[in-house]
C-alpha cells in the first residue's frame, strides 16, 4: 500500500508499506477513504516531538471502510463506513471508565503522561496513523463509529479531531451566560472553538491570531471579533482594554507548540528543541483572563519542560483546564449540532490533495501558503 | 466597571445573540455537555467486552516506560528499534522515567542519529533522499510561495532558518568529509613523496 512516511525534520514522502495486519483480537483495518493533516502533525513534521522515528506514517484524523476484523469484534463488520476518534483507548482501564478516553493506560508502553494517538511518534504508542491506504486500529469495538448516513464524509472527518477538540476546549473553558470568551488561535481547533463558545452562551468571542486571512475566516465562520497580535505592540494590554481592564473571563490556547509572537520562544522551542513548546499563546492568555478566570489550554506541547509563567496563573487565582480531548465523547452532541445547522464543520477545509503530493501538502500548511486552514489528504485506494 | 463590582457591559443581550448567532446557547446547560464534568464515572459506556484487555503477542523487544508496571496489552509497531538509534532509545527507556529530561533529551537525539542514518542509508539505494521532493519546496511555486507572505506576518521573521535546519547539518557533513579528504590524501602524498 501507499503510505506516507517521515524521513527526518521537514521532509516526508510516499512509500510502499505492508498492508496491517490484525495484530490483536479486536483490532480492525480500515480502508481510508479521507484524511487530514492536523497542525498538531507539524510538531512532528518539524522534529518536535521526541520518538518521532523515520518509516513512522503519521495521520491521526481519518475515516474510511472496514476491511478486515478481529476474531472478538462485535461490533463492526467488512463494508463499514466508520469515523475513527484520534485516540486509541481500550474503554476498560481506571481512566477509560471514567471518560478519559484520551488517558487510556493500556495502549501506549512508550509513555504513562499520554494515551495512544495514531501516527503520532512512540512516544504515543508508536501506532502508524491514517495518512495511508490502510491503518490497523486497536479495540475497534471501543473507538471507531459507524458514520451517520446523513453526514458527508469532510464532516465526519473534522469530528475525528479539530471539531471534537474545539467544542472539548470551548467545555473546558466552564462558560456561563454573558461570558467574555478569547481564543488564541484561528486555525481549525480555534475557529471550532470559538463557535463552540457561542453554544455555551458566550457573551462576546474574540479571537486572536496574526493570519489576517485566518481571522476574516473567524469573523465570517464563528462570528468572532478579531485581533491580529502583529499589528498591537502588547496584545495583553490590547485584550485589558478590551474588556474595560477586567480581562476576559474564559481564555482558550488554541496554539500550541509552536507559537509565533516571541522570537527567542519560538527558536528555542520549534526550532531548537530545548523546549517542549514555544508558551507565547499560554503566557498571553494567563495574563489575558481576568483574576480568577479559567484558561483551557488545547494547543498540544511536548513532553519537554517550557518557560510558562506559572506565578501569574496562581497569584491571579486561576484555574487551568487542559487535556487531550477525547473525541467520541463529544460525537454525539455535535452530530446534533451539525444536523440541526448550527454549524458545518467541512467550512474550513481549504485544500484537498492527493497521498502523492502529501509532501507539498505539509510545506503548504508549515509555511501558511495559499491562505491554508485545514488540508485534507485523499488516498487513492479505490 | 473593573473597579467597582459591576461587570463591563456587553455590546449585546442573549436575547440578541440568540437571534444573530446560529446555536447560541443550546448548550448553556451544563448538562448539555458532553465533556462535564470531564471525569464521569461509566465504564459501560465505551463498548469494552472485557475488564483487562487479551494481550498482543510482542515480536522481539518492546521498549516501555519505566513508569509501566508491565508492558501494556495493546501497543503500536509502527517502527522497532534498530540500530544506533535504537541503542540509544533503549538506553533512555530502560533508564530514564519521563519526568527526567534525560530521557526527552535522548530520544531527541536518537530521532536526529536515526534520520541521519536513513539518509546515509537511502544514498545506497535506488531511491536516495530528495530534498525537492520530500520538503514540498515546489509548493512555493505553485501554492503563491511569495504572494502568500505579504502582510504582517511574524512567522516569516523566523522561517528563513528552516533551510538552515534542513541543509546545514549536510553542508557541515559535507565540509568535514573534503576537509578529511583532503588531508587523507596530503598525508599520503607525503608518505609517498621520497624527498
Amino acid at each position: 500500500m501507499k503510505a506516507m512516511v517521515y524521513r527526518g525534520p521537514y521532509k516526508v514522502r510516499v512509500e510502499e508499506k505492508d498492508v496491517p495486519a490484525i495484530e490483536h483480537p479486536n483490532d480492525a483495518i480500515i480502508r481510508v477513504t479521507l484524511a487530514a493533516i492536523c497542525g498538531s502533525d507539524l510538531h512532528l513534521y518539524h522534529g518536535m516531538m521526541p520518538d518521532t522515528r523515520v518509516g513512522h506514517t503519521f495521520g491521526h484524523e481519518f475515516i474510511g471502510v472496514v476491511e478486515q476484523v478481529g476474531s472478538s469484534v462485535q461490533n463492526l463488520k467488512p463494508g463499514d463506513r466508520v469515523m475513527v476518534p484520534f485516540n486509541v483507548y481500550c474503554g476498560s482501564c481506571y481512566f477509560c471508565a471514567r471518560g478519559l478516553y484520551s488517558n487510556c493506560h493500556n495502549v501506549n508502553p512508550n509513555a504513562t503522561a499520554v494515551g495512544g494517538i495514531y501516527g503520532y511518534s512512540h512516544t504515543c504508542g508508536g501506532y502508524d496513523g491514517g495518512q495511508a491506504e490502510f491503518v490497523r486500529v486497536p479495540f475497534a469495538d471501543v473507538g471507531p463509529s459507524l458514520i451517520p448516513d446523513w453526514m458527508d464524509d469532510e464532516d465526519a472527518l473534522l469530528c475525528t479531531d479539530a471539531l471534537a477538540t474545539g467544542y472539548f476546549g470551548a467545555q473546558l473553558g466552564d462558560i456561563v451566560e454573558g461570558d467574555t470568551v478569547v481564543v488564541f488561535g484561528a486555525g481549525p481547533v480555534g475557529l471550532f472553538a470559538a463557535k463552540s463558545a457561542w453554544f455555551m452562551g458566550a457573551g462576546r468571542v474574540i479571537v486572536i491570531d496574526h493570519l489576517e486571512y485566518r481571522l476574516e475566516k473567524a469573523r465570517e465562520f464563528a462570528h468572532a471579533e478579531t485581533f491580529n497580535f502583529a499589528e498591537h505592540k502588547d496584545i495583553v494590554v490590547e485584550m485589558k482594554k478590551a474588556t474595560g481592564y477586567l480581562g476576559a473571563d474564559v481564555v482558550i490556547d488554541a496554539v500550541g507548540a509552536e507559537a509565533d509572537g516571541n522570537f527567542i520562544q519560538h527558536v528555542t522551542s520549534a526550532k531548537l528543541k530545548l523546549q517542549g513548546g514555544s508558551p507565547v499563546a499560554l503566557n498571553w492568555a494567563i495574563d489575558s483572563v481576568r483574576k480568577g478566570g479559567t484558561v483551557s489550554v488545547m494547543g498540544a506541547y511536548g513532553p519537554m519542560f517550557s518557560a510558562v509563567k506559572f506565578g501569574d496563573a496562581l497569584n491571579k487565582g486561576l484555574t487551568l483546564n487542559m487535556n487531550q480531548c477525547p473525541a467520541k465523547r463529544q460525537w454525539p452532541r455535535l452530530f446534533e449540532h451539525i444536523k440541526n445547522g448550527h454549524l458545518k464543520p467541512n467550512d474550513i477545509v481549504t485544500h484537498r490533495i492527493p497521498l502523492e503530493h502529501i509532501a507539498e501538502g505539509y510545506h503548504i500548511f508549515s509555511a501558511k501558503l495559499d491562505n491554508v486552514i485545514k488540508p485534507l489528504i485523499v488516498p487513492s485506494a479505490g | 466597571m473593573t473597579y467597582t463590582a459591576r461587570k463591563p457591559p456587553l455590546a449585546r443581550s442573549s436575547d440578541q445573540l440568540r437571534a444573530q448567532i446560529p446555536g447560541w446557547g443550546v448548550d448553556l446547560d451544563p448538562a448539555d455537555r458532553p465533556a462535564f464534568p470531564q471525569e464521569r464515572y461509566d465504564p459501560d459506556a465505551t463498548g469494552a467486552h472485557w475488564d483487562f484487555p487479551e494481550r498482543q503477542t510482542a515480536h522481539g523487544f518492546r521498549e516501555r516506560s519505566i513508569e509501566h508496571e508491565f508492558l501494556p496489552p495493546v501497543f503500536g509497531t509502527s517502527a522497532p528499534l534498530h540500530g544506533v538509534s535504537g541503542a540509544v532509545r533503549r538506553f533512555a527507556y530502560a533508564r530514564f522515567s519521563e519526568a527526567r529530561a534525560a530521557h526527552w533529551l535522548l530520544l531527541l537525539g536518537a530521532d536526529r542519529i536515526d534520520s541521519t542514518g536513513a539518509h546515509l542509508r537511502s544514498l545506497a539505494t535506488l531511491r536516495p533522499d530528495n530534498p525537492i521532493s520530500e520538503t514540498g519546496i515546489r509548493a512555493e511555486l505553485t501554492h503563491h510561495g511569495l504572494s502568500s507572505r505579504r502582510g504582517n506576518r511574524v512567522d516569516t521573521r523566523h522561517q528563513w532558518i528552516d533551510p538552515v535546519l534542513v541543509a546545514g547539518p549536510w553542508v557541515v557533513g559535507a565540509t568535514i568529509a573534503v576537509k578529511a579528504a583532503r588531508r587523507i590524501a596530503r598525508t599520503k602524498a607525503r608518505a609517498t613523496d621520497p624527498a
